[in-house]
């Protein structure tokens, strides 16, 4: 990895942290505010690609670990990995993995349909395949509870997940930070 | 803007390795888990709080602080076990999670955030077998913790510029500049760092004392 990369990787945890300082927004046309903080898991795959938006969110796990107030709430601290929600945090490196291999894969015709697989597939569907199974373990229940009562955060996290696609797609023509190894040119002539 | 859960009093627990403390931490989580008995549970949760209040000299309002965002979860929890199973799992169920919070806000009050770094390098080490230099993890998490009022202080004059022009409240609008911020951001601290040699190999010990 170069500086550069630490320097990414660094900065989008603390990213994540501050989106999750920001006070819930309300959202035209939804009841309930959403927290921005899964808006920067997507984001950090998005922009940052694979393996550095995965790291990314090791390391905001890691700040969460070592005492920084920083989840959404003011939470943080060890006790956050053991609490009923904790599924949903570690579901999160993954997630943010997931969005950049997808966004890589599809990088040299990115467009908003491709950012939003991306960001759904992996920004939802892959943090709630990960934190149901988890919060069944941790919360002792049943598998259809954890289901259903997860499912009320679905509507926010698709709201995110359209949000998180309009951005990428904007920086992707602004400042793209995603590069792909050279595509070997036919030899011609 | 403080970012830290730490509170510096002096006591035996403060001064005992975080290693040590966090390594507890885990061997209860994982014995609470495979000994699923109320009566372990209530003593384990007797005793977390012996070690936070008693021994380690915490006030009241420290362990509050961290449990009460979590209380919420709790009833909900306790509301599910009682609608789907009974009161005595609900009860362990919760209680257990209460306990858990509970010792992991007493090792994080009672650490400080430089010692819990160390730790996440030592339990890192193994990884330079695959090439990752564990410093370097080290600097990246002391890096995020600096950035982080940073990147706040960014957010909230881009929100202030907003309300001045009598913006919208809108995420996408506080995002996106943001982004390219902290993109900008990135390029100037990679320089900074390669300009004081962060990417250098360092150099074997021996020869670094001849110099």
């Amino acid at each position: 990895m170069k500086t550069r990369d630490l320097a990414y990787v660094a900065l989008f945890a603390a990213l994540v942290a501050v989106l999750g300082l920001v006070p819930p927004v309300p959202v035209a046309g939804f009841p309930v505010p959403i927290t921005a903080q899964t808006l920067g898991v997507m984001l950090a795959g998005s922009v940052l690609g694979a393996r550095r938006g995965g790291l990314a969110l090791l390391v905001f796990l890691a700040v969460v670990a070592v005492g920084a107030p920083v989840l959404s709430g003011g939470r943080g601290g060890l006790s956050v990995f053991a609490g009923p929600t904790a599924g949903f945090l570690y579901s999160w490196p993954v997630a943010a993995f997931v969005v950049g291999a997808l966004t890589q894969l599809t990088w040299r015709r990115f467009n908003l349909a491709w950012s939003l697989l991306a960001n759904l597939a992996g920004g939802v569907v892959v943090i709630y395949a990960i934190a149901i199974p988890l919060t069944t373990f941790f919360a002792d229940v049943s598998l259809a509870t954890s289901f259903t009562s997860s499912m009320t955060f679905v509507p926010g996290d698709i709201v995110k997940g359209v949000l998180a696609s309009v951005v990428a797609v904007a920086v992707h023509k602004a400042y793209p930070v995603i590069e792909l190894p050279a595509r070997r040119r036919p030899v011609t002539g | 803007m403080t970012l830290a859960l730490y509170h510096p009093v002096p006591s035996p627990v403060h001064r005992a390795p975080a290693g040590l403390k966090l390594l507890v931490l885990a061997a209860l989580g994982v014995l609470l888990f495979v000994v699923p008995r109320l009566y372990l549970v209530g003593g384990a949760l007797a005793g977390v709080l012996a070690v936070g209040l008693g021994l380690g000299g915490l006030p009241v309002r420290v362990l509050w602080a961290q449990v009460r965002p979590v209380l919420i979860w709790l009833a909900a929890l306790f509301v599910v076990h009682l609608l789907v199973t009974d009161a005595a799992t609900g009860a362990l169920a919760v209680s257990r999670l209460l306990t858990l919070v509970l010792a992991a806000a007493v090792v994080t009050a009672t650490s400080r955030v430089t010692e819990l770094v160390d730790v996440v390098e030592r339990i890192c080490s193994p990884l330079r077998w695959v090439g990752v230099r564990p410093a370097r993890i080290g600097l990246v998490i002391a890096m995020t913790l600096r950035f982080i009022p940073l990147i706040a202080e960014r957010a909230a004059r881009i929100r202030e510029a907003q309300a001045a022009r009598g913006g919208a409240r809108r995420l996408t609008v506080l995002v996106v500049p943001l982004l390219v911020q902290v993109l900008q951001m990135a390029h100037t601290t990679a320089e900074a760092l390669d300009a004081r040699g962060a990417d250098d190999e360092p150099l074997p010990r021996r020869r670094r004392r001849d110099r």
